[in-house]
């Protein structure tokens, strides 16, 4: 299954946006948008620690790198007019309980199409593009020391 | 996959205090505890019943759910990540006693690995009157639960018999608790 077609792409999208996000950050966008739907905490926030796995060796055999802190929470949306609810997660790197529970109300806001395009407008559109213009500028200064092996490609031709 | 209720409010100390509990009532069999009056588990699960859950159950603990309680599966999977499973478990949730001789009751090398059986019944503290003697147990003791099997008593001194495998029991009703090890003896009150 590709990431198009995948039927939770969307919501698999604007959860890495949140994911990446600082609490100030989210804070800072949820200004100019409509006050989110009252929650209730299902789980968390809580902090704990999970352990990264990387592939080791040409055999690809599983390989313990290290553990890394992770923040989640889960809240459930009061229900809405029409008598639904939306249960919203978030798992965040790092210990901010804060950002971990903004990014599940937002989950869940995202989540509810009354509410859901003008989140997106006010607080995961921009979001995105400030993360991609960081990556692009990180990408630009890297590609400045990449270091062509001529010598190499002229030995082999 | 419904999920619309929260677990312990404060994982950890909730956690401690129900694990005092079941530690309680394990070694003074027949008392009563009190647990999981501040949950909201989802119906039918009974707040003692799903504390002990909380409490006792993780990913590392399959558990089995009598059918009728399968309207709780989702709330278990998610607060307490368990594996739902078939096939002979640790634990074993039920509403109504399934026979005891069917549970796992462990080996005479490892008698640690027998079932608990955690079963939820209508009441704790009036009902039928059963007379505990045995293993922490100083005098006699009266426990009054409601919602036992009517053969119950000889069920569970063949559970007795088999000491030191066996099965334990977690009787669980509203939010308190108690537990009969497999080494109390049960007669009729």
């Amino acid at each position: 299954m590709t990431a198009e077609t995948h039927p939770h792409a969307a919501r698999q999208r604007w959860m890495a946006v949140l994911a990446r996000a600082s609490a100030a950050e989210l804070r800072d966008r949820l200004v100019a948008c409509p006050p989110l739907p009252a929650c209730t905490r299902l789980r968390g926030p809580e902090t704990g620690l999970v352990m990264v796995r990387g592939r080791a060796g040409g055999g690809g055999a599983a390989f313990n790198l290290g553990e890394m802190s992770v923040t989640r929470c889960t809240v459930r949306s009061a229900e809405d007019a029409a008598g639904r609810a939306y249960v919203g997660h978030a798992y965040v790197a790092g210990r901010d309980r804060e950002q971990a529970e903004i990014a599940a109300r937002l989950d869940a806001a995202l989540q509810d199409p009354a509410l859901a395009p003008e989140i997106e407008r006010g607080v995961v559109a921009p979001l995105a593009e400030a993360q991609r213009a960081v990556r692009a500028a990180n990408a630009g200064r890297a590609a400045a020391t990449k270091v062509q092996f001529f010598t190499m490609a002229t030995m082999r031709s | 996959m419904s999920i619309d209720l929260p677990g312990f409010a404060d994982p950890v100390r909730d956690a401690q205090s129900v694990f005092r509990a079941v530690l309680g009532a394990m070694s003074c069999p027949g008392r009563l505890f009190r647990a999981g009056e501040r949950l909201t588990p989802p119906a039918p699960l009974a707040p003692a019943t799903a504390a002990v859950l909380l409490t006792l159950v993780d990913a590392e603990t399959p558990v089995q759910l009598a059918a009728d309680l399968a309207a709780a599966a989702d709330w278990i999977a998610f607060h307490c990540g368990a594996a739902l499973a078939t096939a002979p478990t640790p634990f074993i949730v039920a509403t109504h006693m399934p026979p005891l001789d069917t549970l796992d009751g462990g080996t005479d090398e490892a008698p640690q690995n027998s079932a608990t059986l955690i079963l939820q019944i209508p009441a704790l503290g009036e009902g039928r009157a059963y007379l505990l003697s045995g293993p922490g147990l100083k005098e006699t003791a009266t426990l009054r639960a409601s919602g036992l099997p009517d053969d119950f008593v000889p069920a569970w001194a063949a559970n007795h018999a088999l000491f030191p495998r066996g099965v334990d029991l977690v009787l669980c009703a509203g939010d308190m608790l108690t537990a009969l090890p497999r080494t109390v003896i049960v007669r009729e009150g």
